[in-house]
């Protein structure tokens, strides 16, 4: 396989990658290291994992990251209702507490939790690590240890050793400055909003139907959007959304009905404060470029 | 180039790669062996003959944030392509990169390499001494007592900015030692401990008699400090940049920006472990600009540009100016009007108030006092020490 077939397939899958991120997405499998991933919001960071997942027709795994996220979240957790139970009959069989202990710290009682789980598959994963920067120095210091040796050790029972290594793809937003040590270890690439060009391929792969004049309006109207001053940049999913809305509302042309473009931007802006940033006039304005 | 008598072993693209490295991390990319272990892997599973494929495979390996990537375009045609230096040995080629080195001199004040390049900085530091000397002599007899009562305008001695720098650091860490949001045990928490209460209730045949708790130590905040460096702040600009220095140094995720009519992120300048170094540059930076004063275009850039990422309903926003503006008021009420609805905190530390009979009459200083926390003097070190208990108290 080379990278240029990856990014093929991807884009085969309805994922348009740039080079850069084909060739960092090519070279994390192939070598087998983590990928992290920045930029923006919206800019289909997740979604890459997830198209991996499918193209490699593997499970994803996800870990959601968030302030106060610890071991028993991201790792493992004992099953302690069960435990619970178990004691209850143990005691009335008048088992010995040593061996009752050791019973209720087996495997069995074991929850698995996404880490532990990704690196339990039979065949590699795709473990999602999404908005690492969300969780505290600790656990990113913790999941250095298990990036770096592919192993988890649970005190009752031992070590377990990874049966395959996952395909690892953490995203960030930049809400915090991560450590150098988890930059180094991991291939990096900045996804940024794409270009013009590479936009248009998106929304051909995923809204085939669309007339490419108003195909041309709308990215043309997104990214002159973008340069606006938001609180927060329409994304790729955003332009989607719109897209499908005024295809669904069998609009021709942006220009042709102001009104209705206009109550269709609920799609591209989110909160109040950029909904009255952008009224009609701007609206036209953009609309007129974009064209 | 002597010619090795284990082609297999010292093979061109190994040393070549290492070679590169070295100009990376010359660069200030720390990239080291690992790297370059990596990116031969990655030749092996491209086509090493293919330049463009090149770059795209050791720029996944070798940058490590947007900064980098954004650079690393530069840094590998000048390495591969100028000169013809693909063909070159390696030590010319260890020349050619020493010129490309210096010629980037900018991108260095992050490196912690030890190269020659960082030689050349000295001049810097030896300047340092002499700008940082005035005011000396007259304190040097009752320095040691009076520092932390003395205005900040005086104070210019590397003493004194370390001390700056030291408060700012207790400030910091005072926070930063109430991070964590995992659950610890506790002899109160709200949640139940179940892993030790069910290894203790094992004796007792499953009756849970004992219930150990745990809770969530209290939740974090960090600061974001942004600096007026403009004309009527000089004075004062050295003894708070050297404060800043603390904050960033003490805890990974203050995040330091100077402003005078421009806004320059500084946090990873400041990291630079030499303190009288960093300060001086800044300084230089600072003063390079001069001009009038834009706080309320600063702070709209800052909204727009970075708050998103570093500000949050856990943040502190401390602001050092003494609120002459050249904009007009109302620019500065909405940009904190803004900042305030991401749930931020907002310190305003004003040289000026510790004066007596100061009020906030600069129209600036007034269109913002509705926004803010906390607003306070920050003239004497005393002054900025006392922000560590109104901290501890949010």
């Amino acid at each position: 396989m080379s990278w240029q077939k990856l990014q093929a397939d991807l884009s085969d899958t309805g994922y348009v990658a740039s080079d850069d991120l084909a060739m960092a997405l090519f070279l994390a499998v192939t070598l087998g290291k983590p990928l992290l991933l920045e930029g923006p919001a919206g800019v289909g960071k997740t979604q890459i994992a997830k198209t991996l997942a499918e193209l490699q027709a593997t499970k994803l795994i996800r870990l959601q990251c968030y302030e106060g996220l610890d071991a028993s979240h991201a790792i493992y957790e004992w099953n302690y209702q069960r435990q619970l139970l178990s004691i209850r009959a143990s005691a009335e069989e008048h088992k010995p507490s040593g061996e009752v202990e050791d019973h209720i710290f087996s495997e069995k009682f074991l929850l698995q939790r996404p880490l532990l789980e990704a690196i339990r598959q039979e065949k590699p994963a795709v473990l999602l690590i999404d908005e690492i920067d969300r969780a505290d120095e600790e656990f990113e210091a913790y999941l250095l240890e298990i990036l770096s040796d592919f192993q988890i050790t649970i005190p009752e029972i031992g070590t377990i050793v990874a049966t395959s290594r996952p395909h690892v793809i953490l995203t960030a937003n930049g809400a915090r400055d991560l450590s150098d040590a988890l930059r180094r270890r991991c291939l990096y690439n900045y996804v940024d909003y794409p270009d013009r060009g590479t936009e248009m391929a998106i929304l051909a792969k995923r809204c085939p139907a669309l007339e490419d004049r108003l195909a041309e309006q709308i990215v043309g109207f997104v990214q002159a959007l973008r340069k606006e001053e938001l609180e927060k940049k329409p994304g790729i999913a955003e332009m989607l959304d719109w897209a499908a809305a005024l295809a669904g509302l069998g609009v021709n042309d942006l220009a042709d009905d102001p009104e209705q473009t206009q109550a269709t931007l609920v799609c591209l802006l989110k909160t109040e404060r950029d909904r009255a940033a952008v009224p009609k006039e701007v609206q036209q304005r953009l609309v007129g470029k974009a064209a | 180039m002597q010619v090795t008598r284990f082609p297999e072993r010292a093979a061109g693209p190994a040393d070549r790669l290492a070679g590169f490295m070295a100009h990376l991390r010359m660069n200030g990319i720390p990239a080291g062996l690992g790297e370059t272990e990596t990116a031969l892997a990655a030749l092996c599973a491209i086509d090493p003959g293919n330049m463009a494929e090149v770059r795209l495979a050791l720029k996944a390996i070798c940058a490590g944030d947007a900064d980098q990537e954004e650079r690393f375009n530069d840094l590998f045609d000048a390495y591969w392509r100028n000169r013809g230096a693909r063909r070159d040995s390696v030590a010319t080629t260890s020349s050619a990169h020493q010129m490309q080195a210096r010629g980037a001199g900018n991108y260095r004040m992050a490196s912690g390499a030890s190269d020659e390049a960082g030689e050349a900085d000295t001049p810097d530091d030896e300047s340092a001494g002499e700008t940082g000397r005035p005011g000396t002599g007259r304190l040097v007899a009752s320095r040691i007592r009076t520092t932390e009562k003395t205005d900040l305008r005086k104070l210019m001695t590397p003493e004194d900015l370390e001390r700056a720098e030291r408060v700012a650091e207790r400030i910091a860490r005072s926070i930063h030692d109430r991070r964590s949001r995992r659950r610890k045990a506790a002899l109160h928490g709200e949640a139940l401990d179940m892993r030790k209460i069910l290894r203790k209730s094992v004796q007792r045949g499953g009756e849970p008699i004992e219930l150990f708790r745990k809770a969530r130590p209290d939740r974090p905040v960090h600061i974001v400090a942004l600096l007026d460096v403009s004309g009527s702040m000089t004075v004062h600009a050295r003894v708070f940049l050297a404060f800043l220095k603390g904050l960033v140094s003490a805890d990974s995720r203050t995040d330091a920006y100077l402003f005078h009519t421009q806004l320059v992120r500084i946090s990873d300048a400041l990291r630079d472990g030499d303190t009288m170094r960093a300060v001086n540059r800044l300084s230089i930076m600072a003063q390079g600009f001069g001009g009038g004063t834009k706080i309320g275009a600063n702070l709209k850039l800052f909204n727009a540009q970075y708050a998103a990422q570093s500000v949050n309903g856990r943040s502190v926003v401390i602001i050092l100016s003494d609120g002459y503006d050249t904009d007009p008021p109302e620019m500065i009420a909405e940009a904190l009007a803004r900042l305030k609805r991401r749930g931020a905190r907002i310190v305003w530390l004003n040289p000026l108030k510790g004066w007596e009979g100061y009020e906030p009459v600069a129209r600036g200083m007034a269109a913002a006092l509705p926004y803010l926390d906390h607003f306070a003097a920050a003239n004497t070190l005393n002054d900025l020490a006392a922000l560590e208990p109104w901290l501890n108290g949010i």
